[in-house]
């Protein structure tokens, strides 16, 4: 029988059972990594065919995932080394200095001194920015007498020669020429830590945060909107009143409040404002539950027997999804944001902590160095530019009406 | 024939675009209409005759579709060439049109005048005054009873056939020359649908326009239309006038539309059968709350005091309009709905049961529901959807097990169980009833409640799905409890009948002495309607 053949009239052949015939239960299909209903391979394809959203998509990843690896791509410590015949990674463990003939509790892998004795017995591989979030570069350079530069130092490419020749250089001559100085690709911030690396720890604890943030409000938002739309009643009435007056809650300044009680800190913070932005998705769950527990086929596994839990897992939930997954990267660009305001307002993480919001902060307080205050802007805007577009690809992926051309 | 014809379709066809894709849903249909006549187009659903009416009036859904040839001749315009502005002044006053469904056709939020006297206003009435005597007029015409109350009513306060009527008195208001109706009638109660198509056949008659009237009905067709076209995967494969279409049918398909009537006999009544279940004086009362408090003043009774028994082997048929409680009915019978009254089930009292006692029944007892595209979740692949019930009535079994039982489920509703891992868009909806009734089966229940189970499908595949249940019964000796309002498929299955209006038994007995000889007038006005389509004047019906 050919499925796709809508004759209706053409006689169905009727395989009759015959109970002690061989199996009519067909083979397993080849089950693949990803295991797509077709609707969710159409979704799929419609994401794909939404370019912007699709690129998007995979700039964040990229910028993301490099994020993640935040040690190996901007420190202060060589990601391995080689030291009288013994393999050390610097990255991972804390080697005192007297291993290498100093006596500080932590090496500085920066000293000329320490990085002469471990180049003359063995060797040492940098990440290509030689600089940590709260690295200082001392080696700045400083300027005339009559033209002093220091911290915040503009980005080294806008130095001319003249002016990098009152800097050192990593081992601690003068230098010839900008050549021959550590490059601060994007400048240092008022305390001459690079900018390159304060913003590559920053983006990551933006987002690390947005994510975490966004997954478990989600979490909670989906859970109590399940609960309420499911089951209704007395419980959805009370429910709904308690989030109406909860919602209303003068949000930041409770938050200011508790900011300046509590220690700040990145759970801390995520706990505060984990307080009000469960309650974004609970109204668009509840929505979808009340809507979809009187399809039929609901009722239909009621009949069956399936328990409350089952039925909302099974098939409640995946209709809840597609409201909450489309709306998902706007809650993410949210929660970054709400980071971002705090750390502006010096509320936020605590102090010395790369953050974008503090790199604004910074770029406030030194408005003669607009490399501050630039870098901080279209880092943020180029982030909430590439959620919003791959919000908007999913979102009209889910759409069912949409028709693409 | 005049020289030029009303409305001249020549060589139309309608293309469809999804990705990359194109479908064809028409396919080069040519068909003419003079002035006064009735065109039927019949087919069924998926055959094109819907696209071809709506390309008509170009209300597709451009630019998703195309039509790659064609052109449709209104009045000796082609209406395909037609600029917007000539279209909208077609639209509403030279052609117009009703589609199926009343409710979502008519504006939620605008009363009934506003939306009668918009489609005057839009091509030329003025004057407060003279509109609204227009509309009065208008719903007179249509039959709505003390029209000057009904001005201010919003849809929803409007009973099915009176919106239908609504609907029509719109489609009139500026007298149209083509009146293209979309199945009108097949959302509607039996009862209702004789109304309105008598009300069709006398405006036509009275005003003089031409109608191409849409339906899968071949009944209707018979009773409305002077020629007929019929349809089959969007093209025309025969034509005529209605009389001899209908005696020397032609063409293979339309001699298998023909004799796609439910036919078959029941077993017949049997009361020394063991009983199934009892239900005894069943009362589903809604309370109605009202004021702060939320205090109950009053019920709405949906089932009033129904006594059923239903025994092996045998189907019980319940029978009514929409409305009386059919539903209501069995969904309190599977103890899915708060009810009171003692319920029997396999000798046991279940009324009382609590959800988790109740689980280990549920195999015994299932439905099926009228619509096949609402009742199976689209996420999920056949086979997962007919061993739901499987995996919580009978956990023991090895996930091979469980689709052996699925492909025996799916091989016993005629279904081909190497389809079992593909999801139910694929599948036609007399298919998806299939797969619907293996979910069913798949349990080995001994007690079925069929809801309206053909009530969404194509007359030829409802007659598929009545031979297949009644197969099913025989085989495995099942209990159903058959709801419907079309008394031609009860009569192929029911072996007793209850007939209920308002929540109340009106009339019970056997099949065979109720069909024979009705005694109320109730009944026998549903059977008029159902077997002759004759509308029923003495007000035991609803409107």
């Amino acid at each position: 029988m050919t499925v796709t053949s809508r004759t209706g009239l053409a006689p169905e052949p009727a395989v009759l059972p015959a109970p002690d015939r061989a199996p009519l239960a067909p083979p397993l299909p080849h089950k693949r990594l990803l295991n797509l209903s077709p609707i969710n391979q159409r979704r799929l394809a419609n994401f794909k065919r939404n370019k912007r959203g699709y690129w998007s998509f995979w700039i964040f990843m990229v910028l993301f995932v490099a994020s993640l690896f935040a040690e190996f791509i901007a420190n202060d410590r060589p990601i391995i080394a080689s030291y009288k015949g013994e393999i050390l990674f610097p990255v991972f463990v804390d080697y005192p200095e007297d291993k290498f003939g100093g006596f500080l509790a932590q090496t500085d892998y920066r000293d000329p001194f320490v990085a002469d004795e471990i180049n003359a017995h063995g060797w040492m591989i940098w990440p290509p920015v030689r600089f940590s979030y709260n690295t200082i570069n001392r080696d700045l350079p400083q300027g005339t007498a009559e033209k002093k530069l220091g911290a915040p130092a503009a980005p080294t490419w806008l130095l001319t020669d003249e002016e990098c020749r009152t800097g050192r250089t990593p081992d601690g001559k003068t230098p010839g020429s900008c050549r021959d100085i550590e490059w601060n690709w994007l400048g240092t911030d008022d305390q001459a830590r690079d900018l390159v690396a304060r913003l590559i720890y920053g983006f990551r604890i933006s987002v690390l945060f947005g994510l975490i943030l966004a997954g478990i409000s989600s979490m909670i938002g989906v859970a109590a909107g399940a609960v309420q739309g499911y089951f209704g009643g007395w419980l959805d009435l009370i429910f709904q009143r308690f989030i109406e007056i909860w919602s209303s809650l003068p949000q930041l300044y409770i938050l200011i409040i508790l900011a300046g009680i509590l220690v700040p800190g990145f759970f801390m913070l995520l706990g505060i404002m984990l307080l009000f932005s469960w309650v974004t998705l609970v109204h668009l769950v509840r929505a979808e539950f009340l809507r979809a527990r009187n399809f039929e086929y609901v009722t239909a596994a009621r009949a069956l027997g399936l328990s409350n839990a089952k039925i909302i897992f099974k098939h409640l939930l995946p209709n809840a999804m597609v409201a909450t997954l489309t709306f998902l990267p706007f809650v993410l660009n949210g929660s970054i944001e709400t980071l971002t305001a705090l750390d502006y307002l010096g509320l936020g993480m605590p102090p010395g902590s790369a953050s974008l919001g503090e790199i604004l902060l910074q770029g406030k307080t030194n408005l003669q160095a607009p490399w501050l205050g630039l870098t901080g802007f279209f880092t943020i805007a180029i982030l909430l530019s590439l959620m919003v577009f791959i919000g908007e690809a999913a979102r009209d992926a889910f759409d069912q009406r949409k028709i693409y051309r | 024939m005049s020289a030029e014809p009303l409305l001249d379709v020549r060589n139309l066809s309608v293309a469809f675009r999804s990705g990359q894709n194109e479908t064809l849903a028409v396919d080069g249909v040519s068909f003419r209409l003079e002035r006064g006549r009735t065109l039927a187009l019949v087919g069924e659903s998926g055959s094109g005759k819907s696209a071809t009416a709506l390309s008509i009036v170009r209300l597709l859904p451009y630019p998703a579709a195309l039509h790659p040839s064609g052109e449709i001749l209104f009045k000796g315009d082609d209406l395909l060439k037609a600029n917007a502005a000539k279209l909208q002044s077609v639209r509403g006053a030279d052609i117009t049109m009703v589609f199926q469904e009343p409710m979502t056709s008519l504006n939620p939020l605008h009363t009934v005048e506003r939306q009668i006297a918009e489609m005057l206003r839009l091509h030329g009435a003025r004057g407060a005054a003279a509109v609204r005597a227009l509309v009065i007029a208008l719903l007179e015409e249509v039959g709505i009873p003390s029209p000057e109350t009904r001005l201010d009513s919003y849809p929803h306060q409007l009973s099915g056939g009176q919106r239908q009527r609504v609907m029509i008195a719109m489609a009139l208001a500026n007298r149209p020359d083509l009146f293209i109706a979309d199945e009108p009638t097949t959302a509607l109660d039996v009862t209702v649908q004789a109304q309105i198509l008598k009300l069709l056949k006398d405006l036509q008659a009275k005003l003089g326009m031409a109608m191409l009237f849409i339906t899968h009905d071949l009944g209707i067709v018979r009773r409305i239309a002077d020629e007929v076209a019929v349809m089959q995967r969007g093209k025309i494969v025969e034509a005529g006038p209605v009389g001899s279409v209908f005696e020397r049918p032609q063409h293979r398909y339309t001699r298998a539309l023909l004799a796609a009537e439910p036919k078959g006999a029941p077993p017949p009544a049997d009361a020394t059968a063991p009983t199934v279940v009892t239900a005894d004086n069943l009362r589903v009362w809604f309370p109605i709350k009202r004021g702060f408090l939320r205090r109950t003043v009053g019920y709405i009774k949906a089932v009033d005091g129904v006594s059923v028994t239903v025994r092996e082997g045998q189907t019980l048929g319940v029978v009514g309009e929409s409305g009386s409680g059919k539903t209501t009915l069995a969904l309190a019978i599977l103890r899915l709905i708060r009810s009171q009254g003692p319920i029997v089930f396999l000798g046991q009292r279940v009324d009382g049961l609590r959800w988790k006692a109740m689980r280990p029944l549920r195999r015994d007892m299932q439905i099926v529901f009228q619509d096949p595209y609402g009742s199976l979740s689209p996420r999920l692949s056949v086979a997962e959807i007919v061993e739901e019930g499987l995996s919580v009535q009978n956990r023991g079994l090895s996930y091979a097990a469980r689709r052996e039982v699925v492909a025996r489920a799916l091989a016993d509703t005629g279904l081909d169980p190497r389809d079992m891992d593909r999801y139910p868009h694929e599948f036609s909806g007399g298919q998806r009833q299939r797969i619907a009734v293996a979910r069913a089966m798949a349990l080995e229940p001994k007690f079925v409640v069929l809801d309206e189970p053909t009530s969404a499908l194509d007359m030829s595949v409802q007659a598929q799905i009545v031979d297949l249940l009644r197969d099913l019964q025989k085989r495995h000796g099942l209990a159903y409890l058959f709801i419907s309002h079309d008394l031609k498929v009860v009569r192929a299955l029911a072996s007793d009948i209850i007939v209920l209006r308002q929540g109340k038994i009106v009339e019970a007995g056997t099949a065979a002495e109720i069909f024979h000889e009705p005694r109320t007038d109730y009944t026998k006005a549903l059977f008029s309607a159902a077997f002759r389509l004759e509308a029923d004047v003495s007000g035991v019906v609803s409107q």
